[in-house]
């Protein structure tokens, strides 16, 4: 492998790493807030993709404008993974507060399965693409190899700005600020005024918009069949327990470091592309039993 | 569910299946596949007593399949009993190994740790296309069984009986352990762990145990499972696959042995039933039913039936009683996964 | 105990009544049709348009009258539901009493794995679409049928059309789909390749997995490497995503591709696909093909075809239909030489061995190991102001019996004994201008 290859390979491991971040980032919100890993995220990624091909589908014969397309994902993504989230939370999870995390884990399991088919009988089973949005925002030469804006760019570009907006939001804004003492201590908060369950639909809501963005944002690359919310969850998975959960900023560092590897692997053992994100995930876990950038906390017996 | 009525309607139960075989040639094949599934289960269920779950348990299906696959395989002639044990020694192996490793967690890591390890395998079991033959799963030619010769039908028939006989002898010894010693201390290390370790007992080592047969409960049903088909695919060790398993486990509760084939014979009989009337939607069905078992009967479908005054769920042994309780600092390992529950930016 | 009293007593009785099955085969009351294909997954672009074409011809064939007055009656299997389901489903079919023919299956891993059970069962088994020439060169079956071409035909004819259209390349790259179908058709098109032009440097070998969500690597790879050729058996939605992603990022500009499958998704990817792509038809079908489209079955067919479905017949469907017809052919033919009598399972496997038949295009011959042979078209994709999708011209036909491993040969060795000279072979014609 020369320079010039592993540049290429960094560039697409990191479009790769942007979009297993923002899908990841919705997924350690929820377990930074609540200790619980929300299995149905996976198909909040599905949905997400789906909706956001249905209204450009709807939107083609309207208008040719791609900053209005562009931001039909982004509306999508918050309506549908918003309103799911919220759905979850109030719906279903708030009835499983107390429980334990592992069955609160199987709960989450449970409505992903329905989900699953739910996703089926509204989008059915063909492939489901927006091939054209992608390719409006024009290609770029690097080192003689043709990159998609899109991919180059933009997607890095969005899961940028949604790590700096998330920072921001839980260290300067009221609701972030209340998100952050809910965590610490619920009941503290609570003493204080705070109203748990409303940052906790909240937090849910936002979680899921994450998510549905990550769906949104893949649409316009990739074809979108049933089963592919499956594949994404263990992913996302392998990132945020690589990370330590709750971890954003690790969710970030992780994100990377899986989409370089698998980036270089597939130019130098191309069988184990697939084996990657796993691969890292046991290799740090038997190291740092709680994820990379996990702190110790006092245990209780 | 008194004493004598146990054995007496398990037996029953073993007859009417092997006289439904007989009957119906076409039953054998979801007979035997309920049965397997519910040793999978069986499984589960010893980890579910000492409060843990696995998201990876398919993997030993996976391997115990794969296991015999390759000893029918390249070892033309071998009996189908020895190819069963090839697989069942090979998920024992693998399981040992892993056992060392994973039993320092609890909780949700030692799930993920599972699920971690379980796609690396399904990963490189689809990708190995020389050796596993891919994601088309490897065939292998009927083995002999017993010594005999046997068309499809007597195979099957044959293989219907051995899992009845497998089932039930396992279910019982399953059962014996539950109520041993080294069973009992699986229930503590639910109920609380560290006082387990002030009276000198090493959880780890008893959970390892517990590991071990887990895997060699689920690799047994893989490896039967691959035999009656003739085939095993990567499919089979999944992480969908290893969630169905923890969800008969749950279905059917850990109170007694028998939970985890009830729950498999309700599981197969919403598929069947979800099948025949609402073809896409069978999924959906087993969602919904296990969000209502979790909330109304968390003990599982025998923790209901039995109603014991001691009968608790599986895994509430946490969020209310923990906080009342001193907290000491830690010492990195064997958290109980304390450390992973707060945000961090 | 009285219970099992019972339950004896009762299987006694079945047992008796089963037993008069063994008799004289009487005429039935309808064929059931076993058929499988993919409804769900990244596979069903192949398998639902199939699906549709043979509920349609199905429905047709009923109406005119079926078999002598006996009717099909199709049972679906979804292939896309995991081997293991799929397999119980199948053998639950395959056993249920009763007259049936199986029409399964169009993956290349499930033929492999079904065809010893068919055997197993005694049930005719048609293989109606999988590709993969192992399964009637590994073992000699009595009861299944390839009815269409299989993959060293395929492949063969591409590397054939391939030095027809480009003959001094140098190098060349593969894309294939990680699964068994993926891996075969390389193995045959790499040895075909090297013995027909051994000085070929072949510069990247990619599988991504079945159904892969995103290409970008492979793209960027093919990309920095810049081999003359790139070689893509890949179909369905794997196709479509990776000639997208291909056409955007400009690699279709610098590289010749070769899509022996590519058929079935020019439809669907219109723009994407520039002029100057080999393609090809996995056989003859083709609606555009100017011997056939004025022939007064095909014409009816595709145009009712595109009516009820919103799209032209693809390679499936061709093969669907050609299944079917090889099938009632079979029965037909048996009633009319053995004045009306039924034919049991084994008579029917005996007529088809040997028939011959024609699907929507030029005739087929069955083969005595259970292969038929079935000529190949390939040709060039070309911009044409008829439709909004290229066109697919310079037509070429490779008759069958010069791209077949002979009965009783592998394949993959087969292709190794290849002489250049096949490649100017006088049996190989232009179709049309």
């Amino acid at each position: 492998m020369d320079l010039n290859l592993i540049l290429l390979a960094s560039v697409d491991g990191v479009s790769y790493a942007s979009l297993l971040f923002l899908i990841s980032l919705g997924l350690t919100l929820i377990c930074g807030v609540f200790g619980v890993i929300n299995v149905a995220h996976g198909s909040l990624y599905a949905f997400g993709g789906y909706s956001a091909a249905t209204l450009l589908a709807w939107l083609t014969p309207h208008t040719s404008s791609t900053p209005v397309m562009i931001l039909a994902l982004f509306v999508a993504a918050a309506v549908v993974g918003g309103a799911l989230g919220m759905l979850l939370e109030r719906g279903l999870l708030r009835f499983f507060q107390d429980r334990d995390p592992i069955l609160q884990l199987l709960v989450t399991f449970a409505a992903f399965m329905v989900l699953e088919d739910l996703q089926r009988m509204i989008w059915g089973s063909t492939p489901v693409s927006a091939g054209d949005l992608a390719g409006r925002m024009g290609t770029v030469e690097l080192g003689g190899v043709t990159f998609m804006n899109y991919q180059l760019l933009f997607v890095p570009g969005v899961a940028l700005a949604a790590y700096a907006g998330l920072q921001f939001l839980l260290r300067h804004s009221l609701a972030g600020r209340q998100i952050v003492t809910v965590i610490h201590n619920r009941e503290v908060a609570t003493a204080l005024g705070i109203n748990a369950a409303r940052v906790g639909t909240l937090t849910f809501a936002l979680a899921g918009a994450l998510g549905a963005l990550g769906g949104a944002l893949s649409v316009p690359m990739t074809s979108f069949v049933p089963g592919l919310g499956a594949e994404m969850i263990v992913t996302s998975f392998a990132v945020i327990a690589t990370a330590g959960l709750g971890q954003i900023t690790g969710a970030l560092i992780a994100a990377l470091l899986i989409g370089l590897s698998r980036a270089m692997v597939v130019y130098v053992l191309p069988e184990l592309e697939v084996v990657m994100p796993y691969l890292m995930m046991v290799a740090v876990l038997l190291v740092r039993p709680h994820g990379l950038f996990s702190v110790t906390a006092a245990r209780r017996i | 569910m008194r004493r004598p009525l146990v054995p007496l309607a398990v037996a029953a139960g073993v007859a009417l299946l092997l006289v439904a075989g007989w009957i119906w040639p076409s039953a054998r094949v979801p007979l035997i596949t309920f049965l397997c599934y519910g040793l999978a289960a069986l499984g589960l269920t010893v980890l579910l007593r000492a409060g843990q779950v696995s998201f990876g348990h398919a993997m030993y299906a996976a391997i115990g399949g794969y296991g015999a696959g390759f000893t029918a395989r390249y070892f033309p002639g071998t009996d189908a009993l020895v190819v069963l044990g090839a697989g069942v020694l090979a998920s024992a192996a693998f399981g040992a190994i892993v056992a060392a490793f994973v039993t320092r967690y609890r909780g949700i890591f030692f799930g993920m740790l599972n699920l971690g390890i379980s796609m690396v395998l399904f990963a490189l079991a689809g990708k190995l296309y020389a050796w596993t033959g891919g994601t088309d799963g490897l065939r292998f030619e009927r083995p002999t069984f017993l010594g005999m010769v046997l068309d499809r039908g007597e195979f099957e028939y044959a293989m219907l009986g051995l899992v009845a006989v497998l089932a039930t002898g396992l279910g019982w010894l399953v059962q014996r352990y539950f109520v041993s010693s080294a069973g009992q201390v699986m229930l503590a290390i639910r109920s609380n762990e560290t006082r387990l370790e002030y009276i000198g007992v090493s959880a780890r080592a008893a959970l390892a145990q517990g590991y071990v047969l887990s895997a060699v409960l689920v690799g047994l049903a893989g490896a039967l499972l691959a035999l009656e088909q003739n085939l095993v695919t990567p499919e089979s060790g999944y992480w969908i696959r290893s969630g169905e398993y923890v969800f008969i486990a749950i279905l059917g509760g850990s109170a007694h042995a028998v939970g985890a084939f009830i729950g498999a014979a309700v599981f197969e009989a919403i598929k069947l039933g979800a099948a025949a009337y609402f073809t896409n939607a069978w999924q959906m069905l087993l969602g919904l039913t296990l969000i209502a078992v979790i909330f109304f009967a968390p003990q599982g479908i025998v923790g209901c039936l039995r109603r014991t005054p001691k009968a608790r769920a599986p895994l509430d042994h946490g969020a209310k009683a923990a906080k009342d309780q001193d907290t000491v600092p830690a010492t990195g390992h064997t958290t109980k996964g304390g450390s992973h529950d707060s945000l961090s930016y | 105990m009285k219970l099992l009293a019972q339950f004896l007593g009762a299987s006694a009785v079945l047992l008796a009544l089963s037993g008069t099955s063994h008799a004289q085969q009487a005429r039935p009351v309808e064929i059931r049709l076993g058929m499988s294909t993919f409804m769900t997954g990244a596979a069903s672009v192949l398998g639902a348009p199939a699906k549709a074409a043979a509920d349609m011809w199905i429905e047709d064939f009923n109406a005119a009258g079926g078999i002598d007055g006996v009717k099909l009656k199709p049972t679906w299997i979804d292939e896309g539901q995991g081997a293991d389901k799929f397999l119980s489903d199948y053998r639950r079919l395959a056993q249920e009493p009763g007259e049936k023919v199986m029409i399964s299956a169009i993956s290349s891993g499930y033929c492999n794995a079904l065809a010893p059970v068919a055997e197993d069962l005694k049930v005719v088994n048609i293989l109606w679409e999988c590709s993969t020439e192992k399964v009637l060169e590994d073992r000699r079956y009595k009861y299944v049928f390839r009815t269409g071409p299989n993959g060293t035909m395929e492949m063969v004819a591409a590397v054939l059309q391939l030095l027809r259209t480009k003959p001094d390349f140098k190098t060349i790259a593969v894309v294939n789909q990680d699964y068994a179908w993926g891996r075969d058709s390389w193995e045959v098109f790499r040895n075909t390749l090297l013995a027909l032009k051994p000085d070929v440097k072949i510069v990247a070998e990619l599988f991504p997995k079945f159904g892969a969500p995103d290409f970008s690597t492979e793209v960027t790879r093919l990309q920095a490497l810049r081999p003359d050729v790139v070689l893509s058996t890949a179909w369905g939605g794997d196709l479509d995503t990776f000639l997208r992603q291909a056409s955007q990022r400009g690699l279709l500009k610098n590289s010749q591709f070769i899509l022996p499958l590519a058929d079935s998704s020019l439809e669907r990817l219109g723009d994407a696909i520039p002029p100057g792509v080999i393609v090809g038809f996995v056989g003859d079908g083709y609606f555009a093909d100017p011997e056939y489209a004025n022939d007064p079955e095909t014409r009816a067919f595709v145009q009712k075809f595109k009516q009820r479905t919103g799209a032209y017949p693809n390679f499936a469907v061709y093969h669907m239909i050609q299944a079917l017809k090889a099938t009632t052919g079979a029965y037909k033919h048996f009633l009319a030489d053995n004045g009306g009598k039924w034919p049991s399972a084994e008579q029917l496997a005996t007529t088809l061995r040997g028939s011959e038949y024609r699907g929507l295009s030029r005739p087929i011959r069955m083969r005595e190991d259970g292969q038929a042979l079935q000529g190949q078209l390939l040709g060039i994709t070309r911009k044409d102001p008829s439709q909004a999708f290229p066109l697919v011209g310079q037509l070429t036909f490779y008759p069958a019996d010069i791209v077949a491993a002979p009965v009783g040969q592998k394949s993959v060795e087969w292709v190794k004994s290849l002489k250049p000279d096949l490649v100017q072979n006088a049996q190989i014609k232009r179709v049309g201008n």
